[in-house]
């Protein structure tokens, strides 16, 4: 299926690394909003520093607020609160929305803020040279885990869930067709939605742990994911290894 | 370059008896504060309390959220969303919004911040008052960048300023402050509120840069989300359609320089002062806020002894009054400053200034009492 996405996008040059799996996330989020026929001019993008706060700024052709590092869901508090009839949508990285604005992240959650929220999940700081992150896979080989990462990656959507977001889930964008029927999903639904899309960063992480190429870190992500629906047949050992994936809430609130 | 507008006061004209916290509260309502994003901490909360209350009968929107961060976050969010937004908070809650001041300021974006100061540095005493965060109100986030703060010595001009605290963000497109003390915060006071007030609205022009102007300091207008201008909003330097441009050395500079000459050319406008005897004044106190209150019951009672006494009050602290102090600062023979900090505007005064300048810092979480003023300026006469 193709389509014209042009008209959301502004000409300008892609920020991206080759490989980078954020492109393929800014695409499949443009296609959910075009099968969605929303009016690109009534939304607003709000995104923070680090890659994935390059996907829609400067990219989308719509109003965007670029924010402070970890700042975008408290931007974007402001924004939808004033106007409701924005249709607000939060894109932003991992490090940004995860570590150093997690504390905007799980209080949005918990008071179910009708904002969307996607998480461009790269499992590492990208823009500063390919640091640690919450979500860095236990083990990884990293700039600042030259020996591994010692400690387990955050699951952040079993906590989003607990604190009482509308709807929360994760999927790789290895799985193009399922996130973007969940982009919609949580575009439609009212209150907090949020998705953790894992994304591919070759050159920050995949270089430093034998993923170099852009085909091997796809791999990784397809290797790694496994539906919620088999998950629950696997040993606490073996889930460990895997990354856990499909909708964690659906609870129209 | 605004527009003007006369609106009713929402409070019908008269007296009233008021704390600093509620007057506040009231001037801004009466100034269009539409929007209020905050995070409780003492002694500005009574104003959050009370905005809680009011915007249910006039039809403003407020949230508490997790944190300062967030707080003035939200605020930012939300005049970019068409709100005329402020948030209120003390010391520590200051410090928190540092890097927010900075990205208002960057992408200009009208925001009204009050400051109810208390004795710092950090938890300090929380209940006790304090002038500490003059410096860090100009220089607090990094980078250069200017601002407006307003600093009133009564609860009737706590009023007054937080209109003019909304007027002026709007027309300059700037992060304004009202810096004020939780002695005034706390003072109960009977004000006046008037009928008609002065009200200014950001000017707005369909299609035309929202980041650039034609002059070297001049005010661009700003639009708003949803009025289909798509803009591009971003804290990283940028051009004049919002566009980031991180390692062009001209944006870099023609941004910076007209975000500071905006304000600092307008100058003799923003500035706001009063004088008392400085015509013949050989010993003159420089003075603001709530130590005013204190320097004119000991300069007033030095003139009745006939000593060549006088005095500048501080209305506004940035831009610094410096045009009043340069000249006052060549007839007198000495300036005194008593402050609830260890020197911060004295040393400020001293850049312009020819004359000596006393500073008096007294950091002890009380007011400066009038006697103690009174005693010092005797010595220096």
């Amino acid at each position: 299926m193709t389509r014209d996405l042009g008209k959301y996008l502004r000409n300008v040059p892609t920020a991206f690394c080759p490989g980078c799996g954020h492109g393929i996330l800014l695409g499949l989020i443009l296609r959910a909003i075009d099968e969605l026929e929303l009016d690109f001019n009534n939304m607003v993008f709000v995104s923070g520093i680090g890659c994935g706060g390059w996907i829609p700024s400067p990219n989308f052709n719509a109003d965007t607020l670029h924010t402070p590092h970890g700042r975008a869901i408290a931007y974007a508090t402001g924004v939808k609160l004033f106007n409701p009839k924005l249709k607000v949508m939060v894109i932003s990285g991992d490090g940004d929305l995860l570590d150093i604005g997690g504390n905007h992240l799980l209080h949005a959650a918990q008071r179910n803020l009708d904002v969307t929220v996607i998480c461009a999940n790269n499992m590492v700081y990208g823009q500063t040279g390919g640091q640690v992150c919450s979500t860095t896979p236990k083990d990884a080989l990293t700039q600042t885990t030259t020996r591994g990462n010692p400690h387990r990656p955050l699951n952040i959507c079993a906590v989003l869930a607990a604190a009482g977001a509308s709807y929360v889930a994760r999927y790789p964008v290895t799985q193009p067709f399922k996130l973007i029927n969940s982009i919609k999903k949580a575009l439609q639904t009212c209150g907090f939605s949020f998705i953790e899309a894992l994304s591919t960063c070759p050159t920050q992480f995949g270089r430093r742990n034998r993923l170099d190429t852009p085909s091997l870190m796809l791999q990784f992500l397809k290797e790694k994911c496994i539906p919620i629906e088999k998950s629950l047949n696997l040993s606490t050992e073996a889930l460990q290894e895997k990354i856990v994936t499909g909708e964690f809430t659906d609870g129209r609130d | 370059m605004y527009r003007l507008e006369l609106k009713k006061s929402i409070l019908p004209p008269g007296s009233y008896y008021f704390s600093g916290n509620d007057a506040i509260v009231e001037g801004a309502i009466a100034a269009g504060c539409n929007y209020y994003g905050g995070y409780p901490i003492t002694p500005s909360t009574e104003i959050m309390e009370r905005i809680a209350v009011r915007f249910l009968e006039t039809g403003g929107v407020f949230v508490q959220v997790e944190d300062e961060l967030g707080a003035i976050a939200s605020v930012i969010g939300a005049s970019w969303a068409g709100a005329k937004a402020m948030t209120a908070t003390s010391g520590p809650g200051f410090s928190l919004m540092q890097e927010s001041i900075g990205y208002a300021a960057m992408t200009e974006t009208p925001i009204v911040l009050v400051n109810v100061q208390r004795a710092g540095p950090s938890t300090g005493q929380a209940t006790r008052v304090g002038s500490g965060d003059i410096m860090q109100a100009k220089w607090g986030s990094h980078g250069d960048y200017q601002v407006i703060a307003f600093c009133p010595w009564s609860v009737q001009e706590a009023y007054d300023q937080i209109i003019m605290a909304f007027n002026s963000a709007e027309k300059y497109r700037v992060p304004v402050f009202l810096l004020t003390e939780e002695a005034i915060g706390h003072l109960r006071e009977t004000i006046q509120v008037k009928e008609n007030i002065e009200v200014f609205s950001r000017r707005k022009k369909t299609g035309a840069p929202p980041f650039g102007t034609e002059e070297d300091d001049g005010v661009p207008p700003m639009p708003t989300f949803g009025e289909g201008e798509r803009l591009l909003i971003t804290g990283s330097t940028h051009d004049e359609y919002g566009l980031r441009q991180v390692s062009d050395p001209l944006v870099q500079a023609k941004l910076t320089s007209r975000l500071s000459n905006k304000i600092l050319n307008k100058r003799e406008q923003i500035v706001d002062y009063e004088t008392y005897h400085t015509e013949d004044a050989d010993l003159l106190v420089v003075s603001y806020g709530f130590t005013a209150r204190s320097s004119l019951y000991a300069m007033e009672q030095l003139r009745r002894e006939n000593k060549k006494v006088g005095m500048l009050r501080l209305k506004t602290i940035w831009p610094f009054a410096d045009r009043i102090v340069k000249e006052l600062g060549t007839k007198a023979r000495k300036i005194f400053v008593p402050e609830m900090n260890r020197g911060q505007v004295a040393g400020e005064i001293m850049k312009y200034a020819r004359c000596d300048v006393i500073s008096y810092p007294q950091t002890n979480g009380e007011v400066i009492d009038p006697s103690t003023i009174l005693k010092e300026m005797r010595r220096l006469l």
